[in-house]
């Protein structure tokens, strides 16, 4: 029955419905709760502290997610997250500024903007990733924080306006629209007067799109080769597959990803400071991808959402929040790196043996 | 086993009588690196027929896997020229001479340890898969081909050591002589011309290495390819090896049938040792 | 004048950084690991001395020795407790342990010391006066540059010259080989962590006496940066070590005196990536090969 030739076949499909299966409950999950919450907050049940972090859990998420591409399924780490999203969020905001009198729908000028700010992402993307590629592990870890500092640094000294004679910019030189205008970007004060045109349901449409794309980019053979690169490059490479090539791809369409997720982010205040896009703000990104597991696209979204939703609804943990962070990457990864922690109570359990047979060596050489 | 007529090709080296007309698929010559000063390998020349099962046997630290380095550019050589198939492989990297036609594995085995058998076998289809990312992430109608062509493409090439049951396993879960037929597959679902095995053989009893020698003639009638193995175990390299080099301290020393190199005293005594044939 | 004065800022600069990259270059050349906590075990030795000034009234000098000795016990501590477990797993795993472990240590100190900047006491008064008063380096800057040459010195003696040194060294080379030969790999990398983080001690220290601004973050940047000389220098390097932090030190201190002040991380954060760019070893470093 084995080897009858429907079998094969038959594989094929209880193999695809089942990764499938798993993805359509997450994507239920999301539509679900999406659903749950709408219901809620139109019936005025939800409290404003929670009806507030309903678009940055979101974002978050959508973050964890764009992260986890990198550094669970690529296996390379980006310390510089934030960074992608700060770009998305000045080009986005600045593009979504621009457009306000030519297209009156908010809702086509939030995903223009969105669109905006994940292509100038992606080219940041791009140029991080030049020297990116040639690097592995520490170093390009440590390329992607200086990169985050870079724009962080950038843009605390950009200034744009806008006024009736067109947009104006300028790098570290303080300027100013004329009377008719405004500053939409303004040195270290960041983006000025926005007119805040996200929603809570495009946030989650966001989020949703984001998974079905990383969902079918990882079940796919640009995916797979994405993981190969995680697993062994050197065995990837030895059957034709280009190091380079996945690991631009990869790190691109995160970065884009966080870039649309920025401007999302920055059209939810009215002002938004460029140091909101720090280093800090990388690692609690990373922590959400740790804690909700690597390569655990599902695992991320959970964790974003408890971890910006707890230290809001327990103002008292505040002051330890990012003490527990801390704490969090600590254990998670020593626990999850287990074969050591197993191969210690393996030892303990063969110490016994183990101190007999060394005391007679020790006896052995003595003598 | 009947020995394997070798006739003298024309670049100082034999071939198997069958392949003597055809374009030999591997032509190495004065192949040489050195690493800060020491000749980890230099002056080898091998020729390999088109369907020929060649082997590369020398003592622990000969260069055997450096020379498999060298063929599969993971690591450049200082000197020679490496005609594949009669193409010039000087400017290429690893990935084009996979392209071009060489697949190997590895003495420590390197399987894609978190994914799954099949998997493992799909990224040897890798290149052979004809669907873009963007084809893949809008779920067209080619990824859905695709996907189903080479799944089932992976569980045939899988049926060569009849492990299409653990198609669902992860890699690393595989005991250990699994592993090393899933890194033969791996490489096979690359297509290739040549195929290089380090050590196919090591970690496996007696009856498995039977086994595998059907197996490594089973590959070459199908396939159509030459092999290429580098084997400790000498009944398995006399056993179904046509043509043999043998390597010691970088240089070849001797090559020729099984026979001639087990009656050659050369590598008797730097080889085998002055014990006497068991 | 105005340059060279320049010049002599960044040196000194550049002499900080050469010590705090001294520690991460140790432990890099023979842990194998971009120990991220290094720059917060330097705030931690400037919190030290500075309670031991200005809470107890002790010594300067006494303040600077428990501040080596709290940091050499934290070392080791961190070490045994958060790295050693995942001595055989990933980089990436070890390099979210380490920045997990930076992140503890800063939130530590925020709730054990607050997050009010705290002015560092003055150690070294004074200052030498040149060219007619033109050029007045101060004794900070003078005993800095002197302290870091101290350093590099004695640790390249130590490190080339000493049966511990040289148990480092084969550690860096081959840890299984290290240990067939009898030297205990365990020990000789908490030693290293425990000279990284006397050094972290002495170069918080001398970094709060120049620039005189204590927090729980101070450590953070500085920490980065030298671990850009590190790399800069060509990592595992001690006269890499060196060479990068005084070319870093100079490198920020002229280029925010001429390009702009506001830049002046992106500037050195660029430098570190144009560097990883054209020689991913840095000046000094050796390449690794991965064994196929």
């Amino acid at each position: 029955m084995k080897n009858s030739n429907n079998a094969p076949r038959s594989n094929f499909l209880s193999n695809i419905s089942k990764t499938t299966r798993s993805n359509f409950i997450t994507y239920g999950i999301i539509i679900v709760v999406y659903v749950i919450m709408q219901i809620l907050v139109n019936a005025g049940a939800v409290s404003n502290l929670i009806r507030g972090q309903l678009i940055p859990i979101c974002v978050f998420a959508t973050m964890a997610v764009s992260l986890n591409l990198c550094v669970g399924i690529l296996g390379e780490l980006s310390l510089g997250h934030a960074g992608f999203m700060s770009v998305g969020a000045f080009t986005g905001a600045v593009a979504i500024a621009c457009m306000e009198s030519a297209i009156p729908s908010p809702i086509l000028r939030l995903i223009l903007g969105m669109l905006i700010g994940a292509v100038f992402a992606a080219i940041a993307g791009v140029i991080i990733g030049i020297p990116v590629l040639k690097l592995n592990g520490d170093y390009l870890a440590i390329v992607t924080l200086a990169f985050g500092e870079i724009i962080r640094s950038i843009f605390t000294n950009v200034y744009v306006g806008l006024d009736s004679a067109g947009l104006h910019f300028s790098i570290l030189n303080r300027i100013k629209a004329a009377e008719d205008g405004k500053m939409i970007i303004n040195g270290a004060i960041g983006l000025t007067g926005i007119k805040p045109i996200a929603t809570f349901f495009m946030a989650a449409l966001l989020l949703l799109v984001t998974l079905i794309i990383v969902f079918n980019l990882i079940n796919s053979k640009t995916g797979r080769a994405v993981m190969a690169l995680r697993d062994n490059q050197i065995a990837a490479q030895s059957i034709g597959i280009s190091i380079p090539k996945f690991k631009l791809m990869a790190f691109v369409i995160s970065a884009a990803i966080a870039g649309a997720a920025g401007t999302m982010f920055a059209e939810n205040y009215s002002t938004m400071l460029a140091t909101k896009f720090d280093f800090n703000t990388s690692i609690l990104i990373l922590v959400f991808v740790v804690l909700g597991g690597l390569g655990n696209i599902r695992g991320s979204i959970i964790a974003a959402a408890v971890l910006t939703l707890l230290p809001e609804l327990l103002r008292s943990v505040k002051d330890y929040r990012m003490l527990a962070y801390a704490i969090i990457l600590i254990v998670v990864m020593i626990f999850k790196n287990s074969p050591s922690i197993q191969a210690k109570m393996a030892l303990m359990r063969s110490k016994k043996t183990a101190r007999k047979k060394t005391k007679k060596a020790s006896i052995g050489k003595e003598a | 086993m009947s020995e394997v007529k070798m006739v003298p090709y024309p670049s100082r080296s034999i071939v198997p009588e069958r392949d003597v007309n055809e374009r030999p698929v591997l032509e190495a010559m004065h192949l040489g690196v050195n690493f800060g000063g020491l000749h980890a390998v230099e002056e080898f020349n091998i020729t390999v027929g088109k369907t020929e099962i060649a082997g590369l046997i020398g003592p622990n630290g000969a260069g055997k896997t450096t020379v498999f380095n060298l063929l599969t550019k993971v690591y450049q050589p200082t000197t020679g020229t490496i005609l594949l198939d009669g193409k010039d492989t000087s400017n290429m990297n690893s990935v084009a001479v996979n392209k071009a036609g060489i697949a190997r594995t590895f003495q420590n085995i390197r399987l894609f340890n978190n994914l799954t058998v099949e998997d493992n076998v799909k990224l040897g289809l890798h290149n052979s898969i004809k669907y873009t990312t963007l084809e893949g992430i809008l779920r067209m109608p080619r990824y859905w081909k695709g996907e189903k062509e080479s799944h089932e493409r992976a569980m045939d090439l899988l049926k060569i050591f009849d492990m299409q049951d653990m198609a669902k396993l992860k890699a690393s879960s595989l005991p250990y002589g699994a592993q090393r037929r899933l890194e033969i597959v791996r490489a096979l679902a690359t297509n290739p011309k040549l195929l290089l095995l380090d050590e196919p053989a090591a970690g496996m009893n007696p009856s498995e290495t039977a086994e595998l020698m059907n197996t490594i003639r089973q590959i070459r009638d199908d396939f159509g390819i030459a092999i290429m193995l580098i084997e400790h175990d000498m009944n398995l390299v006399m056993g179904v090896c046509e043509g043999i080099a043998v390597l010691n301290y970088g240089r070849i020393i001797a090559k020729g049938t099984p026979s001639e190199i087990q009656n050659n005293q050369e590598v008797i005594e730097a080889y085998l040792g002055k014990q006497k044939e068991a | 004048m105005k340059f060279l004065s320049n010049l002599i800022n960044g040196i000194s600069l550049g002499s900080v950084y050469a010590i705090i990259a001294l520690g991460y270059t140790m432990v890099y050349g023979i842990a194998r690991m971009l120990n991220f906590a290094h720059g917060d075990v330097i705030m931690v030795g400037a919190y030290i001395c500075f309670f031991a000034i200005y809470s107890f009234n002790l010594n300067p000098v006494i303040g600077i020795l428990m501040a080596v000795v709290v940091c050499t016990v934290l070392g080791v501590v961190i070490e045994k407790l958060a790295y050693k477990p995942l001595r055989q797993a990933t980089s990436l795993a070890v390099l979210i342990t380490a920045i997990g472990v930076s992140y503890f240590l800063q939130n530590m100190a925020q709730l054990l010391w607050s997050a009010n900047p705290k002015v560092f006491p003055t150690i070294i008064n004074g200052s030498i006066k040149l060219f007619g008063g033109e050029l007045s380096i101060s004794r900070t800057t003078i005993v800095i540059v002197l302290v870091c040459a101290l350093i590099v010195v004695g640790l390249s003696i130590f490190v080339n010259h000493t049966k511990m040194g040289k148990a480092m060294r084969a550690c860096s080379e081959d840890k299984e080989a290290a240990q067939l030969m009898g030297i205990n790999v365990n020990k000789t990398i908490s030693m290293t962590f425990a000279i990284g983080s006397a050094l972290a001690a002495i170069a918080g220290v001398l970094m709060c006496c120049a620039y005189p601004n204590l927090q729980p973050t101070t450590g953070s940047m500085p920490g980065i940066k030298a671990f850009t000389a590190a790399v800069f220098g060509g990592i595992g390097s001690i006269p890499g070590a060196f060479i990068g932090g005084i070319l870093l030190g100079v490198l920020e201190i002229l280029g925010s005196a001429y390009i702009s002040t506001e830049l002046k991380d992106a500037i050195v954060f660029l430098a570190l990536i144009i560097v990883l760019l054209v020689k991913p070893t840095g000046i000094l470093g050796k390449k690794i090969h991965e064994k196929v």
